[in-house]
């Protein structure tokens, strides 16, 4: 450790009496001296690599392992914050400049997206509160109501939100009709998101249930007897009797786990509701949102083609 | 006119979305065809002038030559997005805290709500059974909606308009689908919600909703109409009104594809198998407001009876 106290490491003068107090003092005052001299550098030392880091975090190793990417105002920057990023990596590096505009898409793709997640969300919350049993079912509804914090807000945002988000599914529908979106190449895409709107309803619908009240239970009732009247399948059906169909046997059977709508039909529409469809749905949206990026992203606006510029079809 | 009745349907919690719809729905419609319009104005200076088809960049969105035609998502997009992503929590926050989410008494088999309905996005559905068996309204015909709708990218032959609105170039094909959408889906939630009452029975907006009203009404069957009482008759008579009756919508439907030098342009590219596909689910489709009237103005129930099925 070196000497800060200008001492060059002669023995300290002084007699005896001097010697005793000013070499114990000196010699302990020396050590003290190291001591606090060794600290006052290190302080400078940790002061100093403060300065830095708040200067300029994006230079220490805790942001660059996060963060790979520099975030500095580069094009390259931009691009790689987009397809370096798990979560952004959908959206293309760039896209057509008149793409962005509200007018074109109505942003009724993403929002209803969003939206799910929200659901996705509100009733992963819900389910804490929860359990599928008629005993209970809609006693947890006044508890979430009532006592849990919150609760109030929670089930009024996933139940007005299922209902936001079959708005925007089908106002979704409607304007990818109008844009001709529909059209070579996005056929497949099309027929995905058909399925896409079928299960948002079925969402809705095995959720109407579970609260176990007379709207559920009754709605339930009246969807599930249009099931006993399915042709071939159900027991009331056209031609069901006479293939065997039996109340105990038919594809109403098969829906509620029972002839009646009763504790299973409760359990079946929660796991439907909260396992099942979720699961199914999110399979085709990672499909749906692969098809818009391989069939070459948003659908435009694209130049407009005259009546005389259409190719005429050779006919088989 | 009692208001408060009005009030109470409109202002329900679960009513409320279909009271929105009916400005949304209106509102997206013109802002879409807004577009279509405005792209209809610009075929048609094209059209107008060769000259003005080669050089014209063929786009209503503001343009010019040094800008670059691709703009970075980040941050031009996400920005959009996430501000859209806040907007949306807004309005679900706002919504969720003044209306609250509807919670009937437990669930009774033994008592029946009277009107029971379905879920809003299933009351088109539920509207249908007035007219059609359970069969045929609950399981067939949403299936052939399902099928229908996925289908339309594959019988769709006219290669215009992909990508971008318009009127001009699409007509049949946006007036089909406002006709299946919007006058039929949508319109018949709106019944379903507002109008339809207890019994099922039609409420106009501002009626009393009056559990004990009786409608006289007498449904006839067309073949006892007719005077055919007997079974294998009104079979035999029940198929060849329905078979009547496909063969005039087909006329029809055909008609309206072959109306203009257009049209009939697209129809000469469609091939057997598209073009029966086609007519198959329009003449399905047609066959509900036709039903619909023979109820509304004649009073007719079935049409064709069978011991297996009725229609």
């Amino acid at each position: 450790m070196p000497e800060t106290n200008g001492s060059n490491g002669a023995p300290p003068a002084g007699g005896p009496g001097n010697g005793n107090g000013n070499g114990s003092g000196n010699g302990g005052g020396n050590k003290l001296a190291a001591i606090m001299a060794g600290a006052k550098a290190t302080k400078t030392r940790a002061v100093g690599e403060l300065t830095e880091t708040i200067k300029a975090p994006e230079k220490t190793d805790l942001w660059k392992s996060v963060l790979r990417v520099k975030h500095d105002e580069t094009p390259r920057s931009r691009a790689l914050g987009v397809l370096s990023n798990v979560f952004l990596h959908l959206h293309p590096a760039k896209i057509n400049r008149d793409a962005v505009a509200y007018n074109y898409t109505w942003g009724m793709g993403g929002m209803t997206f969003y939206v799910y997640i929200t659901l996705v969300f509100t009733g992963t919350l819900l389910m804490f509160y929860y359990h599928p049993s008629k005993v209970v079912a809609f006693r947890d509804i006044l508890y979430l109501e009532s006592d849990v914090p919150f609760g109030k807000l929670l089930r009024n945002m996933h139940r007005w939100g299922a209902h936001l988000m079959v708005i925007m599914v089908e106002l979704h529908m409607f304007r990818v009709f109008l844009t001709g979106s529909y059209k070579k190449p996005r056929e497949f895409n099309w027929v995905v998101g058909v399925l896409l709107l079928v299960l948002t309803l079925l969402l809705s619908f095995t959720g109407y249930l579970l609260p176990d009240d007379q709207l559920g239970f009754w709605a339930v009732t009246v969807g599930t007897n249009m099931a006993r009247a399915t042709p071939l399948l159900g027991h009331d059906g056209p031609f069901g009797p006479q293939l065997g169909m039996t109340p105990f046997n038919d594809v109403r059977f098969g829906l509620l786990g029972g002839s009646i709508v009763d504790s299973n039909a409760l359990l079946r529409a929660y796991i439907w509701h909260c396992v099942a469809i979720p699961i199914i749905v999110s399979a085709f949206m990672v499909v749906h949102f692969w098809r818009v990026r391989k069939d070459g992203g948003i659908s435009g606006p694209a130049p407009i083609v005259l009546q005389s510029e259409i190719k005429d079809v050779k006919k088989v | 006119m009692d208001l408060h009745q009005l009030w109470t349907i409109v202002s329900t919690p679960d009513n409320v979305p279909i009271v929105l719809l009916l400005f949304v729905v209106p509102f997206y419609t013109w802002y879409g065809l807004r577009q279509a319009f405005a792209n209809d104005r610009l075929i048609e200076q094209l059209e107008a002038s060769p000259e003005m088809a080669k050089t014209h960049h063929r786009k209503t969105q503001p343009w010019r030559p040094e800008w670059t035609r691709e703009v970075h998502v980040w941050p031009y997009l996400l920005r959009i997005e996430f501000l859209a992503a806040i907007i949306v929590t807004v309005i679900l926050m706002v919504w969720s805290i003044t209306l609250n989410a509807p919670l009937e008494e437990p669930a009774n088999p033994t008592l029946t709500m009277n009107p029971s309905k379905a879920p809003w996005y299933f009351l088109g559905l539920q509207e249908m059974l007035v007219y059609f068996d359970p069969w045929m309204a609950g399981v067939v015909m949403p299936s052939l909606i399902i099928v229908g709708l996925m289908v339309i990218p594959y019988i769709d032959t006219n290669p215009l308009g992909n990508g971008y609105y318009t009127y001009k170039q699409r007509k049949f094909s946006i007036w089909t689908f406002i006709f299946g959408f919007i006058v039929l889906w949508v319109t018949m939630i709106v019944i379903g919600t507002l109008i339809r009452g207890p019994g099922w029975m039609w409420f106009w907006p501002g009626t009393t909703w009056d559990h004990n009203r009786l409608i006289f009404e007498v449904n006839r069957d067309l073949p006892d109409i007719v005077g055919i009482h007997t079974r294998i008759p009104k079979i035999i008579f029940g198929a060849v009104i329905v078979g009547g009756y496909c063969v005039a919508a087909a006329m029809f439907v055909h008609k309206l594809i072959t109306w203009t030098p257009f049209n009939r342009k697209i129809y000469a590219r469609m091939s057997v198998l598209q073009y029966t596909v086609m007519q198959v689910f329009l003449v399905i489709m047609l066959a509900l407001p036709v039903k619909i009237l023979l109820r509304q103005l004649f009073r007719i129930k079935y049409i064709w009876v069978t011991p297996w099925f009725n229609i």
